[in-house]
């Protein structure tokens, strides 16, 4: 079965200059989604994940600047599209929703006024239709009251309401791609369960393809499709969502999943990945991972692995499983071996 | 195995005033932790968890006395540290410390490691002058960092490095009782799993007691000893780490731990949402403050406060504050979403 | 909002009565007789002492300054010492000259403030940035006298395109108020600049990009509310400091005015024209602040007034 693919990233590369230094964030990442999709990029801080979900809708911040590779949105380049193409895109075909609802709403504007704003540049409605419209967005994404609410200005708001409000206008103009950075991390358990069903929810309804930018694991299993694997700029893993828990080949993924302290399990003790995360503005010439890997061997230290079909499902970017591997031939890259 | 109570809270409300009007005077009170008890026993690890505004970042600072609360009383070691003089309350200081959240707040940025080490120690006199430097140094160690960064600046470090310090600063004084504010929620979930990891250790090695405030249950769940599941300023619920997690009473304890997203795609569980948003916490709901979102609440619910209260089909030691326990468990209620 | 306006006022009661005692005290305190001064040079002895009689200087101080509190809750400020003419006469055309300077100064300020501050943020770094606030620098940093001199010289006496003196017509208006919104225009500038250069930071204005917002749209729309409410401040601030400064500039442009009116005056040692001028100022400044307390409340929705 042929899906259609909705995004097709090859090769992107976004980087930060300043004072004659070009720090890499995002150093060649690749993946496809297919139509009505949900894929997670998955890190820790610095991985590049945030950068990548930024550069698709062009709104790096100086000095941030996308240095090569396609973005390829429907058969069209977004890195070669003009500002006035990239910005009929934004908010129509392809929204975004982002980690902090309390500081994502303009402060001197009502819900109201805002999500008309949308609506006026896309579709052209005016107040009242668009007041209308933005009722039944409120509406949609589950706020009481909304025909109070939409007179609102967001301080009068929850954190939940305002990240609801956040979908409600990214729905707007019923948007084929929904980039959600970190959309829950800000906000507590019982209200990011409300937010991630309802996007679950909507993206059922409206065949909506999601980008999942997130570090926790948990949301990844809960809402995913597949899941890119990102360290140090870079995907390091690509699989579908059962694959990663599964059969999780890189030994990063792996450090990551036994490092997460579960509820709904008891662990003795938490395998942890040993040092730190490591700087984009200082990163290891071969492998990202070395440093902190328990298999490393010469050759991982010198020479960057690429991303490579492993076996049906897995596409991971690690030596052990190449040809060249001069380690221990018999390493095995354990999984997290719990029940629940 | 009967252990020692090292602290015992009692009562404890700590109301912060609204001021407003024409003339500033007080209008309301933020109710942030309003009559709450618990004791911990030496060695222990009690975890105090909840969303946000649910008092229990608030009740870390009554135990630290960084706040005076309105009304009840904590009691350490046997002796009431509510009724102690601000100067008889920095000798105690030795015994309790804190690490906080952000680590990168919490540390001087103009003092070395070393400097913050030593001037803890100097504070509290715990160890003889020329021995400090030593002493540090093997802190240092201890929380696995190197002797060699000693002289270096917080900004050096990585987060989870300013971490160790935090946690080594905690250490130098000797304390007994270490309070935890959200100690790991700032790192990543590598770095996290290290920290969790060597405060288990350390717990070991010291016969630490530990409250550790956190939000994260699953972070809860592998640290703690027992657990106590605060909403709007109350305890709800109260037990054993595994009695609470496997056989949780309250419907508020069963959501939020059925909310966690869990990471396993194959083992997609029934989950309970909750509608709307925690209530303020300046006019909170009458009766049972969860009665609001519960999909259990009766009328009695609106009225009555609930006193924790354990039962026959409940391990010992458990307890949780909701009228219905029997009636959920039998099934002859149900609930209404 | 009308119980904060009235709750405003009512604070006004106890600032004015500082205003009083401050300008009363400072009056009497500087040296010199106003009787002498009044009598002249040459008078004699009783001349002097008839007329302190009569302006009430043996009377103790505190009867004084009772005598002048009770002038101002009558708002009768009585006749002047050096004209004999009722102060309100004299001071209200004067006081209307200034208020017309430090009005329109203001408006020069506020809208060459803006203008070039936002032009500086939206291309921060840029040449039009660099010398916009190369500008400003200047401008904060020249005194109003001296820049009103250097103006005086270049359009009136070397180009003649302007008039020198006086003020009414609108040629007459011109220099005096570059002169004097000069530095408020440079103050505002530098803070409009930091201040959208600190809003456009902000995650609701990745939000409005993220929406396909025009540039346009974002800077002027969403940024610039947002980037106005410190700079209100300021503008409030500033129309104090411009009411002092008028006091140069009338001498500069020997504009009839306020400012002229207190400076003769306190050499004159009249103490009612200048208590009265002072007062009136003092209003006007909390007045000021009050209507910037009150646009706060338009601009910034999470401020609770009451």
């Amino acid at each position: 079965m042929s899906e259609e693919i909705i995004l097709d990233i090859k090769d992107l590369r976004t980087s930060f200059f300043t004072e004659d230094v070009e720090v890499k964030a995002v150093d060649g990442v690749s993946f496809k989604l297919p139509k009505g999709k949900t894929i997670g990029i998955v890190g820790e801080s610095g991985s590049g994940k945030s950068i990548t979900a930024l550069s698709i809708l062009r709104l790096l911040e100086h000095p941030g600047k996308i240095v090569g590779g396609e973005i390829n949105f429907k058969d069209k380049d977004l890195t070669k599209a003009s500002d006035r193409e990239i910005r009929d895109i934004r908010g129509n075909e392809i929204s975004m929703i982002f980690q902090e609802p309390m500081t994502s709403l303009n402060p001197v504007y009502t819900v109201g006024q805002q999500i008309r704003e949308t609506l006026k540049v896309h579709q052209g409605l005016g107040k009242e239709q668009g007041t209308k419209k933005g009722v039944e967005l409120l509406e949609l994404v589950g706020i009481p009251s909304p025909k109070k609410r939409i007179t609102q200005y967001p301080h009068e708001l929850s954190g939940g309401m305002r990240q609801r409000v956040m979908i409600a206008m990214a729905l707007a103009c019923n948007p084929e791609l929904l980039i959600a950075d970190e959309p829950t991390t800000a906000l507590d358990v019982t209200i990011q369960a409300q937010i991630l069903e309802i996007i679950n929810d909507l993206q059922d309804r409206f065949d909506m393809s999601v980008i999942m930018i997130t570090h926790d694991m948990g949301v990844v299993a809960e809402t995913c499709d597949y899941v890119a694997v990102m360290y140090g700029g870079k995907v390091v893993e690509y699989a579908d969502v059962k694959t990663i828990f599964k059969e999780p080949k890189h030994p990063y993924t792996v450090g990551l999943l036994n490092s997460i302290p579960r509820h709904d399990v008891d662990v003795d003790e938490l395998e942890p990945i040993r040092g730190n995360v490591p700087s984009p503005n200082d990163m290891p010439k071969g492998c990202r991972f070395a440093p902190r890997c328990p298999f490393a061997t010469d050759l991982c230290y010198e020479e960057l692995p690429s991303l490579d079909k492993v076996s049906d499902d897995n596409q991971v970017r690690c030596w052990i499983y190449s040809e060249r591997w001069d380690g221990d031939p018999e390493v095995k890259v354990n999984g997290p071996e719990r029940t629940s | 195995m009967a252990q020692k109570e090292l602290l015992k809270v009692n009562h404890l409300k700590q109301y912060f005033p609204i001021k407003g009007g024409f003339f500033g005077r007080t209008v309301n009170h933020v109710k942030a932790v309003d009559d709450v008890s618990f004791e911990i026993y030496e060695g222990e690890t009690l975890s105090v968890v909840g969303e946000s505004g649910c008092g229990k970042s608030t009740t870390g600072r009554a135990i630290l006395r960084l706040d005076d609360p309105t009304e009840g009383t904590i009691e350490f070691d046997g002796e009431d540290l509510l009724s102690l003089s601000k100067r008889e309350m920095r000798n105690r200081r030795k015994d309790i410390q804190v690490i906080f959240q952000d680590p990168y707040a919490s540390l001087n940025p103009r003092q070395t490691v070393a400097k913050i080490l030593t001037e803890a120690m100097e504070i509290q006199n715990v160890v003889p002058k020329n021995k400090r430097r030593e002493r540090a140094i093997e802190l240092l160690e201890t929380v696995g960092l190197n002797a060699e960064q000693i002289d270096r600046y917080p900004h050096e470090f990585s987060g989870g490095q300013r971490q160790r310090v935090g946690i080594a600063r905690a250490l130098a004084v000797e304390p007994k009782l270490i309070v935890c504010d959200e100690a790991v929620s700032a790192l990543d979930v590598s770095v996290q799993a290290q920290v969790l990891n060597l405060l288990k250790k350390l717990q070991r090695e010291f016969n630490l007691t530990f409250l550790f405030i956190a939000h994260d249950l699953g972070v809860v769940r592998h640290i703690s000893d027992r657990v106590a599941v605060m909403y709007l300023g109350k305890v709800v619920e109260i037990a054993d780490k595994k009695s609470l997690f496997e056989n949780p009473q309250h419907p508020y304890t069963k959501a939020l731990l059925s909310a966690i997203p869990t990471p396993d795609p194959e083992n997609k569980k029934e989950r309970i949402v909750l509608k709307g948003d925690v209530p303020s916490p300046i006019d909170p709901p009458t009766g049972c403050r969860f009665h609001t979102r519960c999909p259990f609440a009766t009328d009695l619910c609106k009225q009555d406060i609930p006193e924790l209260r354990n039962l026959d089909h409940m391990e010992e030691g458990h307890r949780a504050a909701c009228h219905h326990i029997e009636k959920i468990v039998s099934g002859d209620m149900k609930p209404n979403y | 909002m009308f119980q904060f306006i009235v709750r405003r006022l009512l604070q006004l009661i106890p600032v004015l009565l500082g205003v009083t005692i401050l300008v009363f005290s400072l009056m009497h305190l500087s040296p010199g007789n106003p009787a002498h001064i009044i009598a002249g040079e040459s008078a004699p002895k009783d001349t002097v002492e008839q007329i302190e009689e009569r302006l009430g200087l043996n009377d103790p101080i505190l009867v004084q300054y009772g005598n002048f509190l009770k002038d101002v809750v009558t708002l009768d400020f009585g006749n002047s010492w050096r004209t004999s003419l009722p102060v309100s006469e004299e001071l209200w055309p004067k006081f209307w000259v200034t208020f017309e300077l430090s009005v329109y100064s203001t408006i020069f300020s506020i809208f060459l403030g803006l203008i070039a501050g936002i032009i500086s943020a939206v291309r921060q770094y840029s040449v039009a940035d660099v010398s916009i606030m190369l500008v400003a620098l200047f401008g904060l940093s020249m005194p109003n006298f001296w820049l009103g001199l250097m103006l005086m010289q270049w359009f009136s006496i070397n180009l003649g395109w302007l008039p020198a003196t006086g003020w009414g017509s609108a040629e007459q208006i011109v220099l005096p108020v570059i002169t004097l919104g000069t530095m408020g225009a440079a103050v505002i500038a530098r803070m409009t600049r930091s201040s959208m250069l600190d809003v456009v930071t902000q995650d609701y204005i990745r939000t409005a990009r993220a929406k396909g917002l025009s540039e346009r749209l974002v800077i002027y729309k969403h940024a610039l509310k947002n980037a106005l409410i410190p700079v209100v401040t300021v503008v409030g601030l500033q129309f104090g400091s411009l009411l002092a400064g008028a006091v140069l500039t009338e001498s500069v442009f020997a504009i009839n005015g306020m400012g002229k009116l207190i400076v003769d005056r306190i050499l004159a040692r009249d103490f009612p024209t200048v208590q009265a001028a002072v007062l009136v100022i003092a209003v006007i400044f909390v007045l000021v602040n009050l209507l910037v307390d009150i646009s706060y409340k338009f601009l910034n929705k999470r401020i609770d007034l009451d």
